[in-house]
């Protein structure tokens, strides 16, 4: 009620504000303008954890776009605008495409330098007007009619804005979305449910850049009038500060932080000359120093003590039949994974040395060794996180030997982590969703318009069933980060096969889990190989195998020491020694 | 008269809302080596890390008679504590000698002359790192790194050495050398707590041993008792039926 | 274009090249210690010249103020992280070390400027005045955000770029200086004439980076400085304290930055704002380096000189477009080259 309220008062004020003053339209229009580019980049920075200086720059490309083809060529400013979305597209895939690859910082680095030099470019090149720009850009129309009035400009401004508000949310709250705020668990995570973290970095980078292209759009019809100085690298500098002040991790932070800069700023620019007696941008100390003070104590700025006064937002109703497609499993015996003479190099140290072992559908084996036998090693050939030196693992009857794991996941291959990694700020519930990334096909337009709400429930009812399936029905709704490591790993557990994998792969799932908690998560295994599902454990705690699975492959030195029945694993004295260590 | 080292009491670690450690307690005394023996994820690793200021944790930890709970790392390391963790965190692109000379840091820093003679010492503790003096770290063997890890953590002339799994990873043969050497450092008054999982070999060196289970002391002795103890090999050597 | 042009451009390129480079190998040092993006390292520059320019002018310089200032606040914070852990007995001493050192070099400033000295003793003074600074941002600005992620490090850096440009403006104001050259002899070599300041660039640059050779290589404070830049972790379970390894670091990059300025200021105008494009370009060898390789970043940065000097001869006003654009092959060359890993926060 609190939320809705408070919601229902913003647009009242917002409705309301151009009737008192010019000024105050004037100010609203900038606002609005600046939060939509803060959308974009509360996305990039806070939620994807990559960040850009150059969304100033986005806002030139468009603006300039749409002045120099209104003005030289006569376009229609609705053509132009699509002509710089797509400009703007190709100018950030290609930004992307070169940088995201490489660690955090090449691509704020590379916005910098492309910042700068399209600030000079515009001030340089005579057919851009130079440092004097480009005046009499043409007026939007609507049906005939021009948009000349400010107050009607100020409420077009806002309405985009609270369009790209509810896009934007719609977006995080969908298949690609969860992915996106998943890259925090670290892109091997993501990768090994089929979603590739280039992608969805270069998606969000896009996305961000979009938003931006949208607001010079607006800004250069609004002004009717483009120059170089709002465009460069100081404004690409200070969006920034406007998020990280006002919160980047929440899209209404954006908002926040752009109404709070801007009103800042005209304040400062009031004040500070008079009491330096000097002219100049001085207000930019006072932002730096704000923006230092708020990453060293308010990390979530602004918008978070506003967000911890706020109810938690009700949950979505939860549909009890899923009915999204589900892999036929294998055969009983059929035979599921071989892994035939594998190795691994790193230089000259061999990591796992010809390593073959098999394992048939409906099986659990048991991968065990002690500390540093190569198993973990073995265990990310297998997934796809690392490639092979030389050797052959075929899942099924298909060579996977040279696969990535989001290909290798796309054949019904679904793992857990030995560190657990959930997202600790969302659900439960949103964490399993993660899971089924490859079940659904829902693109990016069909969830930013919320047209995704059928297969969305689907995937809701579907987590929900895994969560019941493996005992965390009540566990549901509550912050994955609130739960004790043996229902983390749990989680984790349902996260995986909610992909609808063919075979399980668990990471040491009983490390650090307590005796009471290791025998559930026994039962739970063998209830779900009742189910007909595969499993391959890797595992150090010999004990918690042995009622478990069916056979046990002992690594040592990241060659295989033995393989066969538990009881027979048992009294292997090589096994002992290998374990009991003696000297 | 024996003299205490190290007092841990009632040490509890988390990592968010999980319970790493849990009201751990335990002893080293001057001349000693104490092992610490478990499984995998009982929390070993997070206790020594706790112990050296790498984890945060609430409880007390004195070291030679003073709470060093805020002390910064640097300063434990200059007051005598050391860490060999089970990474190693060498420094794989300097050479052998440099990362001796980098182990002597708090050394010099106080001005300590004999840095040189202390290197000597370790050579001839490790003859072999002597031979690939110029070698990158990066580049030596599994054991060779043990070795260098020991050696670079003896240059900080500890008091008391604390060494997590030295023989993780290591050849039989090997392992053996290492464990013997450890054994030895005892009679040049370093005072040492051994993590193992190789629990035979641990308890074999070790005149004092605790068992952790998820998190908390199961169990303690002299070593030669716990060896001797059927409920340290059935629970937690995890080789025993239910 | 004739011989003679090609050899005084490429002589002007390797000039300000030579520069580039000093500010690559500071970027690359603190990036690699302290994994902050140092973008305000051109202010260092800009401050350099400026202060000693001030000095010429017999004023007293706003630097000295900024430092004044902020070890008041370095003090400030220091008491407040000594109290609240209970530490106090170390306040005394640890107050000590951070007031009285900008306060005696404040003295000193105050006692010199009437003397009007040499050129080479107002260099010392400008270094003295401006290489504090850079450790006194480390503690105010860094410090508490030293688990902080790269992403968080390098915003703070940009905050801390315009609260050092606003200061600048505010401290020398918007006027241009030009410091007169060390030298105004004239070496030619054939028909070739070079330039005084240019031999001083080059041997500057060259003494310099042996010297920082020698203090990598040789010394254990410096070998401390690249363990750290190795493997943090390491180095703190020798007892290097990242804390102390990120003041040095800033101490050097702060030294370097301000020499940068003293000699560059002979051959340009430098502004209050002018340092953070120079800044930029030793940036752009540091990334052709990869920000970790030192001898390929000084390559990069000699070839980010010479193309500007060259693109400056043909395209004048395209000059900075040129020089900023290439960033972009440089990173797809930097990305096809590096192997795909994973960034863990």
């Amino acid at each position: 009620m609190i939320r809705r309220g408070g919601f229902m008062l913003f647009l009242t004020l917002l409705a309301l504000l151009p009737l008192f003053s010019s000024y105050y339209i004037t100010m609203g229009s900038y606002i609005g303008l600046y939060s939509i580019v803060s959308l974009g980049l509360v996305l990039l920075t806070g939620v994807a954890r990559l960040t850009s200086f150059g969304q100033a720059a986005f806002m030139g490309v468009a603006a300039y776009t749409t002045a120099i083809l209104t003005v030289k060529f006569g376009c229609s400013p609705w053509l132009t605008l699509l002509i710089a979305m797509a400009l703007t597209t190709a100018i950030a895939f290609l930004l992307g495409a070169i940088t995201l690859r490489m660690g955090g910082h090449y691509l704020p680095l590379a916005t910098i330098a492309w910042g700068i030099s399209l600030y000079f470019l515009f001030g340089t090149v005579p057919a851009l007007g130079g440092s004097t720009g480009i005046s009499d850009v043409s007026a939007l129309t609507f049906f005939g009619r021009e948009l000349r009035d400010e107050k009607l400009f100020y409420y077009l401004i806002w309405i985009v804005c609270l369009a790209t508000l509810w896009v934007s949310t719609n977006l995080l709250d969908s298949r690609e979305g969860r992915a996106i705020r998943a890259l925090r668990g670290g892109v091997s995570m993501v990768e090994s449910f089929g979603a590739s973290g280039h992608r969805l970095k270069n998606i969000v980078f896009i996305y961000s850049a979009l938003l931006a292209c949208l607001a010079g759009w607006l800004y250069a019809h609004m002004m009717r009038f483009v120059n170089p100085s709002p465009f460069g690298l100081s404004q690409g500098i200070e969006f920034l500060f406007m998020i990280v002040i006002g919160g980047p991790f929440s899209l209404w932070g954006a908002i926040a932080g752009a109404a709070v800069i801007t009103l800042l700023k005209t304040l400062l620019q009031g004040i500070l000359p008079k009491l330096i007696s000097q002219t100049g941008n001085f207000e930019i100390i006072v932002f730096g120093i704000m923006t230092v003070m708020v990453l060293q104590w308010l990390k979530g700025g602004i918008w978070s003590l506003v967000e911890h006064r706020l109810p938690p937002k009700p949950a979505k109703p939860v549909n009890d039949t899923s009915s999204l497609a589900q892999r036929v499993q294998p055969a009983r015996r059929e035979s599921l994974l071989k892994v035939d003479g594998v190795t691994k190099a790193y230089g000259g140290l061999l990591a796992v040395k010809k390593m073959s072992f098999e394992l048939s559908a409906g099986e659990i084996v048991g991968l065990i060794g002690p500390n540093g036998a190569g198993k973990s090693t073995m265990f990310n050939l297998i997934s796809g996180e690392l490639p092979l030196t030389s050797g052959k693992i075929h899942f099924g009857t298909e060579n996977i030997s040279s696969l990535r794991s989001p290909q290798i996941a796309r054949r019904g291959l679904s793992r857990t982590f030995q560190h657990v990694r959930l997202i600790p700020g969302m659900t439960v519930l949103e964490n399993v969703m993660i899971g089924s990334y490859l079940r659904t096909r829902d693109g990016l337009l069909a969830a930013g318009l919320r047209l995704n709400q059928a297969t969305e429930n689907q995937v809701r009812a579907e987590a929900a069933r895994q969560l019941r399936r493996v005992g965390l029905a009540d566990s549901m709704l509550i912050h994955a980060g609130n739960l004790s490591l043996g229902k983390q790993r749990i989680v984790e557990i349902a996260r995986a096969l909610c992909a609808d994998p063919l075979l399980l792969l668990l990471d040491e799932p009983a490390a650090g889990l307590r005796y009471l908690e290791k025998q559930e998560l026994a039962t739970l295994l063998s209830e779900l190989r009742e189910q007909g599902l595969s499993v391959l454990i890797v595992e150090h705690d010999m004990e918690f195998l042995m009622n478990l699975v069916d056979r046990i492959v002992v690594m040592e030195f990241g060659e295989k020491l033995a393989e066969g029945l538990p009881c027979d694993i048992r009294s292997n004295p090589a096994v002992l020694e290998a374990y009991l260590g003696g000297v | 008269m024996t003299q205490r080292l190290l007092t841990v009491r009632d040490l509890n670690v988390r990592y968010g809302k999980v319970e790493a450690v849990y009201k751990a307690s335990l002893t080293v005394d001057r001349g000693t080596i104490v092992s610490v023996i478990g499984p995998n994820g009982a929390g070993k690793s997070t206790l020594l890390n706790a112990i050296m200021g790498v984890q945060p944790s609430r409880g007390c930890v004195e070291f030679c008679g003073s709470d060093i709970g805020r002390v910064s790392i640097e300063r434990r390391v200059a007051m005598g504590l050391c860490l060999v963790p089970e990474t190693r965190e060498l420094f794989a692109q300097m050479t052998v000698e440099d990362n001796l000379e980098l182990g002597a840091f708090t050394c010099h820093r106080r001005g300590d002359k004999g840095i040189r003679e202390n290197m000597k010492g370790v050579y001839s503790l490790f003859p072999r790192l002597e031979q690939r003096r110029t070698q990158f770290a990066g580049s030596l063997s599994g054991g060779e790194r043990q070795m260098l890890a020991l050696g670079r953590a003896l240059m900080s002339r500890p008091t008391l050495l604390m060494l997590d799994e030295p023989s993780l990873g290591l050849a039989p043969l090997i392992v053996k050398e290492i464990l013997h050497t450890i054994s030895d450092l005892r009679s040049t008054g370093v005072s040492i707590l051994l993590i193992e999982q190789n629990a035979r070999a641990a308890l074999q060196i070790s005149d004092y041993g605790y068992v952790l289970e998820n998190g908390e002391i199961a169990l303690e002795g002299a070593s030669a008792d716990l060896a001797g103890n059927p409920r340290v090999i059935e629970s937690y050597l995890g080789m025993g039926g239910v | 274009m004739d011989l003679q042009t090609v050899l005084i451009l490429a002589q002007d390129g390797l000039t300000n090249g030579a520069i580039y480079l000093l500010l690559a190998v500071a970027l690359i040092l603190v990036f690699g210690v302290t994994r902050i993006v140092l973008i305000p390292q051109g202010e260092f520059v800009s401050y350099g010249a400026l202060t000693l320019a001030s000095l010429q002018l017999g004023v007293m310089p706003g630097t000295v103020w900024l430092l004044l200032i902020m070890a008041s606040i370095a003090a400030v914070m220091e008491t407040f992280r000594l109290v609240s852990s209970e530490a106090v007995r170390q306040l005394p001493v640890t107050l000590a070390t951070i007031l009285i050192p900008p306060a005696a070099i404040a003295l000193l400033a105050k006692m010199c400027i009437p003397l009007h000295l040499a050129l080479g003793w107002q260099v010392l003074l400008t270094m003295l005045i401006v290489t504090p600074i850079g450790p006194l941002v480390y503690r105010v600005a860094f410090r508490p955000l030293a688990d902080a992620t790269v992403l968080v490090l390098l915003i703070a850096a940009v905050a801390v770029h315009f609260v050092l440009v606003g200061l600048g403006l505010l401290f020398f104001g918007a006027e241009g200086v030009r410091t007169p050259p060390f030298s105004d002899a004239h070496l030619t070599l054939g028909t070739l004439s070079v330039s005084g300041q240019s031999l001083w660039v080059y041997a500057a640059s060259f003494i310099l980076i042996s010297l920082l050779a020698w203090f990598f290589s040789r010394t254990l404070y410096g070998k401390a400085l690249r363990a750290v830049a190795f493997n943090r972790n390491g180095a703190r379970l020798v007892g290097i304290s990242p804390h102390l390894a990120g003041t040095y670091s800033f101490a050097l990059a702060a030294a370097i930055g301000c020499l940068s300025g003293v000699m560059i200021a002979p051959i340009t105008t430098v502004y209050y704002d002018s340092g953070f494009l120079i800044g930029l370009k030793g940036f752009i060898g540091a990334i052709v380096g990869g920000m970790a390789s030192y001898p390929i970043a000084a390559a990069g940065a000699l070839m980010v000189g010479i193309l500007e000097s060259y693109s400056s001869f043909w395209l004048s006003g395209y000059k900075d477009v040129i020089v900023f654009a290439a960033i972009i092959p440089i990173l797809l060359w930097r990305s096809l080259m590096s192997v795909h890993y994973e960034e863990e926060e």
